[in-house]
């Protein structure tokens, strides 16, 4: 086992390098002078040269290259071009609200979609198994931010009783989770519309299968079958692909901060391109990618953890 | 990721693959009925005006299908609620909305369809000599698959638009680079698959080249899973589309998009939600309609799936 975390890990380095340095090279094509950015129509000449040089754009791309390597080692991640603050300060800030509607939104998915997907597997072909898909496709169809402004329409603007933008004061509990509702709702019911289809169609799989019949040739009884017998094997693929959603989820999660004017590390993102903050973009690009190759990662050692063969 | 559900099938099962699935696709009723969606949806956007008599005629294209010019503003009226006349209200510039969402299929199908024929083609070109060439090609391609797949793929696209700046057709190469990883994927492991075919071994027994194996043997019976795969990433490349209008890298105004009108009446949730509610509903029938299609043709594609 620690030989196959071991070699996994060691797979993802160069991965990782791979795409800090795809992200290196798209900000540095990006039209347009960071230096120029920073300091507006009206900078003279001469402050734009000096500024660029303070910034060491001026430098060989290569000698760039490893500054921004050893700079992110260092944990440092620069300054934004906007506002002169350090961006790791801002990134501390809105992490703590996008891992809570994360990680609420993945909870919704799992705790509603697998028994949603064992449900209607199990109910193979039934009036219950052909609506469940529908809505299930229907979730699949709908863009996060549409989805957001339904729920805004409703539960704050109709009904007025939750509020309809803000992230809420991570310090007063009430506050923060009045404000997580309706985001992690709208991310949550996206999420568990995922994970219900792909839960059905692995249930349907795994039904299917000889040790299945054999358990209820037994004289198994239905729930014992359904929840020990398939559930048990089916939950591996399962467990695997609800890591890789949470990396695909990204992008709802973006347009849900969006939407929402949430703070977070979509909102920031979405600003850094509307500012051309190229530092605050760079640094959002790298953490979402590192955040992709990890969970890459963790998915791969579960899969090893609840499936033995895969160590192999 | 919906690709990791449809494995490679053995080769026996694919020669009959293209009949078998013509057949089952006439009995799905559930493809069937997204067809139809699609087609429906496809010609209301193409026949929003009367483009083709009046190109004939020389004229300005007069609107057909939609009740009203999508871009002539009457500021008189703005925000109008829904009416008989305007049955789906009327915008912050007193825009007709209705007819704005007919326009505004455009730019959605033109986007979606365009954007996953030029990512089908670069993937698919991509998996395909990956597959079958093997060594150290497969290696160099299929890994710089994965590093793109570590990108989420709005974060991708905007990554691309970042660079390339905001319209149409950047939005379609943006979306179309994006969509070309996760084709590649695929196409790579059918090939894989559809190499070990007797037929192939045969084929190359009787010396065929490389070039032509690919085009005769390899690539027909790749071909039935991409056809599943782009029906279901037009359904993603017009949500993208739409998610990169709303945040304001679409196509420039006045020129009607969903993403963009949503866009705009959120400012007006409170005393107009038309504004927003109607263009978001066009692209949720939309995504739903290529989604039906695609989820009752990969069902067909999927054997073990079929009773």
């Amino acid at each position: 086992m620690l030989r196959h975390i071991v070699t996994r890990i060691l797979f993802s380095i160069p991965v990782l390098l791979a795409v800090l340095t795809l992200v290196f090279l798209v900000v540095r094509v990006i039209p347009g002078d960071p230096a120029e950015a920073a300091l507006g129509d009206y900078a003279s000449k001469e402050a734009v040269e000096a500024l660029r040089e303070r910034m060491g754009l001026n430098d060989p791309l290569i000698v760039q290259y490893f500054r921004f390597l050893a700079d992110l080692l260092r944990g440092d991640l620069g300054k934004s071009m906007i506002t002169g603050r350090p961006i790791s300060e801002q990134v501390a800030h809105v992490l703590p609200y996008t891992l809570q509607l994360t990680l609420v939104s993945i909870s919704i998915g799992a705790l509603l979609g697998v028994p949603l997907g064992v449900f209607t597997a199990v109910n193979r072909n039934n009036f219950i198994d052909y609506l469940g898909r529908v809505i299930s496709l229907a979730g699949l169809s709908v863009p996060a931010f549409y989805l957001g402004i339904l729920l805004i329409l409703v539960f704050a603007v109709k009904l007025d009783v939750l509020p309809a933008v803000g992230g809420g004061d991570l310090k007063k509990p009430a506050d923060n989770l009045n404000h997580l509702v309706l985001p992690a709702l709208t991310l949550g019911l996206i999420m568990t519309t995922s994970v219900t289809r792909l839960t059905r169609s692995t249930m349907l799989n795994v039904l299917s299968a000889d040790y299945v019949r054999t358990a209820r040739a037994k004289g198994l009884r239905d729930r014992v079958v359904i929840l020990k017998h398939a559930l048990r094997s089916a939950l591996v693929p399962i467990v695997s692909v609800i890591g890789l959603w949470a990396a695909s989820l990204i992008g709802d999660s973006v347009m849900t901060e969006v939407v929402f004017s949430r703070p977070g590390l979509g909102k920031m993102l979405i600003g850094a391109i509307m500012q051309r903050d190229y530092t605050a973009l760079q640094s959002v690009m790298v953490i979402y990618a590192a955040f992709v190759v990890g969970v890459n990662l963790l998915t791969d050692l579960t899969y090893g953890l609840v499936d033995p063969r895969i160590r192999h | 990721m919906e690709s990791s559900e449809t494995l490679p099938q053995p080769a026996a099962q694919l020669r009959s693959q293209r009949q078998r699935l013509w057949r089952t696709f006439i009995r799905n009723r559930t493809t069937i009925v997204g067809f139809i969606l699609v087609i429906l949806i496809a010609l209301m956007a193409v026949f929003a005006d009367d483009w083709p008599i009046a190109l004939l005629q020389g004229r300005e294209a007069q609107p057909l299908l939609a009740p009203f010019n999508p871009v002539k503003q009457d500021t008189r009226n703005r925000l109008e609620e829904p009416s008989d006349v305007h049955p789906m209200g009327l915008d912050t510039y007193g825009r007709d909305i209705l007819s704005r969402i007919i326009y505004g299929g455009r730019v959605s199908l033109m986007v979606g369809v365009c954007s996953v024929l030029l990512g089908g083609a670069i993937g698919t070109l991509l998996g395909i000599v990956a597959g079958y060439s093997g060594g150290k090609i497969e290696n160099v391609i299929m890994r710089a698959v994965d590093v793109l797949m570590a990108f989420p793929s709005l974060i991708m696209g905007l990554m691309v638009l970042a660079v390339l700046g905001a319209g149409i057709s950047k939005m379609v190469v943006a979306i179309g680079i994006m969509l070309s990883p996760s084709f590649a994927r695929v196409v790579h492991s059918s090939t894989l698959a559809v190499k070990e075919g007797v037929y192939v071994e045969a084929a190359r027994s009787i010396g065929v080249g490389p070039l032509r194996m690919l085009r005769l043997h390899i690539l027909p019976n790749v071909l039935g899973e991409v056809v599943v795969l782009a029906s279901i990433w037009t359904a993603n490349a017009i949500r993208i589309e739409a998610n990169l209008s709303f945040i304001g890298l679409g196509v420039s105004p006045p020129t009607p998009a969903w993403g963009t009108m949503i866009r705009d009446g959120t400012q007006y949730l409170t005393n107009a939600p038309w504004v927003s509610v109607f263009p978001g509903l066009a692209i949720l029938i939309t995504v739903f309609a290529f989604n039906l299609m695609g989820d009752g043709l990969r069902d067909i594609l999927d054997p073990r799936l079929q009773v």
